[in-house]
């Protein structure tokens, strides 16, 4: 039986981990690969660097981080932020990542979906997509850079979309819930999931184990479910969400 | 030991490198057959589409050296796209050949079985189940699920053939083939954590004693 995915999300900016994170066993916090190590060792599925570099320099770095930590790791890891061609996709996979992340890039030019898919097979492009509640629309809208722009295409119709241009998984994060700490976003996970036929990761509102059960048992039953502060604050680890859900009778790892 | 990688131009050659030499393993990535004929086993890797990978081995003649290492009982390996390509045939994209090794073709999930609706690609960890291990695989293995990604998988293959499966929603999914000096693994060992990593080594202790 195929298991559900704990994800933890690591923000790299300039080849370092932001958002402080405070581990005593950590010899360097702010090192990708240490902090990448750390979440095997914890049990987590797969990971995702989120390249927030602003600087050309800064994403030359990242290409190194993607090297070191397929070097090091025997787990999947996923790679997004500033990927906005076919040759960013070459140079991060080649360096040695499982999976490429678009986003905004791929909102301004989807073709770049299909010719990833083309390239590298779907199951190397993951489409990220921001989401957010929207009154006026009655349902919710994708937001490009980081969530700053409003774009016209709702969520449910964009994951459509882009895995009828190839995407292999997509990523669906709730701008709503993000940072709340107050569960993941159901209703629109479930709406997505149940939209498309590829995996469905979920992110933003993580705060407890719970969530996790919440948002992957069979009721909503997304594929994968994705954390950032709550695993780097040390709020809960990966083993102790994984021993909940055990417990629970999701099938976990 | 030395292991010859064979880069055909499909796929991360990286990450499998990497997981052999922590496993203290000589790795060369290469096409060049004067290079391969001097390593003690092959590993054929892949990511991408059958017919695209096909055709490069035909252009480059690496079919034909595969071809040749298996009359030869040379010990080989391939991984996702390179096991499915040591089948008769695949499906993906357009009927093509494969290298015809073992048994079977290669089908597209449907993405569904009795009526239960499944996600297609089979992505993510996935418990593996012996059937018939081959002397070089003991089963004491330190963990159960391996990484699995794909879309297409193996089918009417001669089940003694059959080392080990995953069940995705009632689909026998063929893991490990193996046949003589020749073996397949679908999911990803090197990306497969403490299993992966268990398996690949005792493939090596595999190769140590040919």
């Amino acid at each position: 039986m195929l298991t559900k995915r704990i994800i933890p999300c690591l923000d790299v900016k300039e080849g370092r981990v932001v958002k402080g994170i405070q581990f005593v066993s950590i010899r360097d916090a702010g090192d990708p690969v240490e902090l990448a190590k750390f979440y095997d060792e914890q049990g987590a599925d797969e990971l995702v660097f989120l390249d927030i570099s602003a600087s050309h320099e800064g994403r030359e770095t990242m290409i190194d981080v993607v090297r070191q930590t397929a070097a090091t790791l025997a787990i999947p890891f996923t790679v997004g932020g500033g990927i906005r061609t076919l040759d960013d996709m070459k140079r991060i996979l080649r360096a040695g990542a499982d999976k490429v992340s678009v986003n905004t890039s791929a909102l301004e030019r989807s073709a770049l979906i299909q010719e990833g898919a083309e390239f590298f097979g779907a199951q190397c492009i993951v489409v990220a997509i921001d989401a957010r509640y929207s009154e006026e629309d009655s349902t919710w809208m994708v937001y490009t850079h980081g969530g700053r722009n409003k774009t016209t295409w709702s969520a449910i119709e964009w994951a459509k979309e882009a895995v009828r241009l190839g995407a292999g998984e997509i990523l669906l994060t709730s701008m709503n819930q993000d940072g709340e700490k107050s569960g993941f976003d159901l209703g629109l996970t479930k709406a997505v999931r149940e939209a498309v036929t590829v995996p469905v990761i979920a992110s933003g509102g993580a705060g407890h184990a719970e969530h996790f059960y919440e948002v992957l048992a069979d009721e909503v039953d997304a594929d994968a479910a994705l954390a950032a502060s709550i695993f780097h604050y040390k709020e809960t680890s990966v083993a102790q969400v994984k021993e909940y859900l055990r417990e629970k009778g999701v099938a976990v790892r | 030991m030395k292991i010859g990688v064979i880069d055909y131009g499909m796929g991360n050659l990286f990450s499998v490198e990497q997981a052999l030499k922590r496993l203290g393993c000589e790795v060369i990535v290469t096409a060049d057959e004067k290079k391969l004929d001097v390593t003690d086993a092959l590993l054929l890797p892949g990511v991408g589409a059958f017919p695209d990978a096909r055709r490069r081995l035909a252009e480059t003649k690496l079919d034909h050296y595969l071809k040749n290492a298996q009359s030869q009982n040379r010990p080989l390996l391939g991984i996702c796209l390179g096991m499915q390509l040591l089948f008769e045939q695949s499906d993906e994209v357009i009927p093509t050949n494969g290298l015809g090794f073992f048994k079977g073709r290669i089908k597209r999930f449907s993405g569904t079985n009795d009526g239960q609706v499944y996600r297609v690609p089979h992505m993510g960890w996935n418990e593996l189940m012996m059937k018939n291990p081959p002397a070089w695989l003991e089963t004491r293995a330190p963990a159960k699920h391996v990484y699995f990604v794909h879309s297409f998988y193996a089918t009417g293959i001669e089940e003694s053939e059959l080392v080990a499966y995953a069940d995705y929603y009632g689909i026998q999914v063929p893991g490990i083939v193996a046949n003589g000096s020749v073996t397949g693994m679908q999911f990803h060992p090197e990306k497969s954590g403490e299993l992966g990593v268990y398996l690949l080594e005792q493939w090596l202790k595999g190769v140590k004693a040919c």
